[in-house]
């Protein structure tokens, strides 16, 4: 018996996409705290911010902005796959013949779209609030490859949130630690500005190593080694939330 | 295999922690009848349908749908099977039209288009077709359901409490659904806790009771395991839903204040059972 990955998950794509397009404010919500964010801190904040550099701040803040609102729009893929397990649709699907890994991929894909509408919502406000790149279409390509990576790395974190919640708000109480990691970064203030340990801490965690390279592409500097070290934070993150993802997808569909 | 068996359960057993829910349970369901699982809350009835149906693994024990092993070969079980499940699953988000298009997709069925328009005509849910399923009544709510269970015509449809939490009119639409559904060949296994439910509807009946079946057979075969029928004459009172229906114009065929033959003088309260078949 042939199994249809690809077109069920095409399908079941399509119907979350619709779920999406009929409750835009999910997107907008999305979008809605980080340009709160980018405002305040461009015009309250940020000119008390020594950034150690004379570019304009909402340049220098753009990339953990970005992340930041990837991280609260993939709160939704985790609501959006408990609400399924909550109602009958999901024991309707696995009591289908179609291809049970299909389940899953829909919300990664749809959680790649939407968080990709909120991302260029953000960039159009920041483009709006002056911020400027003389980046190429290759460099747009890299930075867009590199946030792609961070949704899906996240998306498969809150797969695992949306599998094991009990609760709706478990759901996404998950995403609230990863919407705080950029301020523990170099994504608003230089690390260099912050006490030992926590500077420490900064340097070493994944997003500084993110927002550096964004950064550095935007700015059209070279990438150094921040690139290697960010691709292999999120290749990392990628595989153990999807290992562990697909674990307790067996076991609740077995 | 033999198309005389449409399921075949042999010494289930399944425990959820300490407690034994299924404690081997045994039965056969002939090709084309419609079969019920009578049980009251927590007796296991839906446990047993989500072994089934694939959704759950059984501790012990075999059982074969459409003749393929449940836990061997589950791909082939579902491509035989149709799942409605206690509460209706369909898609609130999407409209009616939607949630038929999308399993009829799932199903890899050419036109899915045609079968939804069709399943709309047939559950008499062609204007509400492009309504959010979220707009639904109970009752079309659960329409929608089975008509999303039909699509690509399974050999063997599960309902799992299919009339729980619906209205008496919504309750006769479903019976009758199931009833052209036997007829038209489909093997229908269903469960319920109303007695009058299997009574009305299924060929044969099994009592799940403590996690086995204390009994099964027709209900005929059922009725004899009481005293021989007496033959008394009561004066035949309508009953609330022969009432409520009457208002609300509502037609079961029943006909009231009549004096009727009850048999098997154990209709404790005095009455007939108030729905007669519509058929």
């Amino acid at each position: 018996m042939t199994t249809h990955v690809l077109g069920d998950t095409a399908v079941l794509t399509d119907r979350s996409l619709r779920h999406i397009l009929r409750s835009p404010d999910t997107i907008i919500t999305t979008a809605v705290t980080p340009i709160a964010l980018m405002l305040m801190f461009t015009y309250v904040f940020g000119g008390a911010i020594d950034t150690g550099t004379d570019e304009p701040y909402v340049d220098y803040m753009l990339p953990g902005i970005l992340l930041i609102t990837i991280a609260s729009g993939v709160a939704y893929t985790a609501y959006r796959l408990f609400l399924d397990l909550q109602g009958g649709i999901f024991e309707r699907f696995q009591s289908m013949p179609i291809a049970r890994s299909s389940v899953l991929w829909a919300h990664v894909l749809t959680s790649l779209a939407a968080n990709l509408v909120s991302v260029v919502i953000v960039i159009g406000v920041a483009l709006i609030m002056g911020f400027r790149t003389g980046a190429s279409v290759a460099v747009w390509l890299a930075v867009a490859g590199i946030l792609i990576l961070f949704t899906v790395a996240l998306t498969w974190i809150a797969v695992i949130a949306g599998l094991s919640a009990k609760t709706v708000d478990g759901a996404s109480a998950f995403s609230y630690p990863l919407i705080f990691l950029p301020f523990i970064s170099s994504a608003f203030v230089p690390t260099d500005s912050m006490p030992g340990p926590v500077a420490w801490f900064a340097e070493h965690q994944p997003v500084t190593a993110i927002v550096d390279t964004l950064r550095a592409l935007f700015a059209e500097q070279p990438v150094g080694s921040d690139i290697w070290i960010a691709l292999a934070w999120l290749v990392g993150i990628t595989i153990i939330a999807y290992a562990i993802a697909i674990a307790i997808y067996r076991r609740k569909i077995s | 295999m033999t198309s005389q068996t449409a399921i075949r359960v042999r010494g289930i057993e399944k425990s959820f922690k300490d407690q034994h829910v299924l404690q081997g349970v045994s039965f056969d369901v002939p090709a084309g009848s419609i079969f019920a699982l009578l049980g009251s809350n927590g007796a296991g009835k839906t446990t047993l349908v989500r072994i089934l149906s694939t959704l759950l693994k059984a501790d012990s024990g075999t059982a074969a749908v459409h003749g393929f092993d449940v836990a061997g070969q589950p791909r082939e079980v579902r491509d035989a099977i149709s799942l409605t499940g206690q509460f209706a699953a369909v898609d609130e988000v999407l409209t009616g039209r939607e949630n038929l298009v999308l399993v009829a997709k799932l199903r890899h069925l050419s036109d899915p288009a045609v079968i939804a328009d069709n399943l709309l005509d047939r559950f008499s849910l062609t204007d509400a077709g492009n309504r959010r399923a979220s707009t639904y009544s109970g009752g079309m709510r659960r329409r929608l359901d089975l008509a999303m269970s039909l699509i690509g015509t399974p050999p063997i449809i599960f309902l799992d409490e299919p009339t729980t939490g619906l209205d008496p009119q919504a309750r006769i639409e479903v019976w009758q659904t199931i009833r052209d559904l036997a007829r038209g060949g489909t093997t229908v296994l269903l469960t319920t806790q109303y007695l009058d439910e299997a009574e009305q509807l299924a060929d044969r009946i099994a009592i799940l009771h403590q996690g086995t079946i204390i009994q099964s057979g027709t209900l005929t075969e059922l009725k004899q395991l009481l005293p021989p029928a007496e033959v008394t004459y009561v004066e035949k009172q309508p009953s609330l839903e022969d009432v409520f229906l009457a208002l609300v114009g509502e037609q079961t065929g029943s006909d009231s204040s009549t004096i009727t033959t009850v048999e098997n003088g154990t209709a404790e309260d005095g009455t007939v059972p108030g729905r007669r078949d519509p058929r």
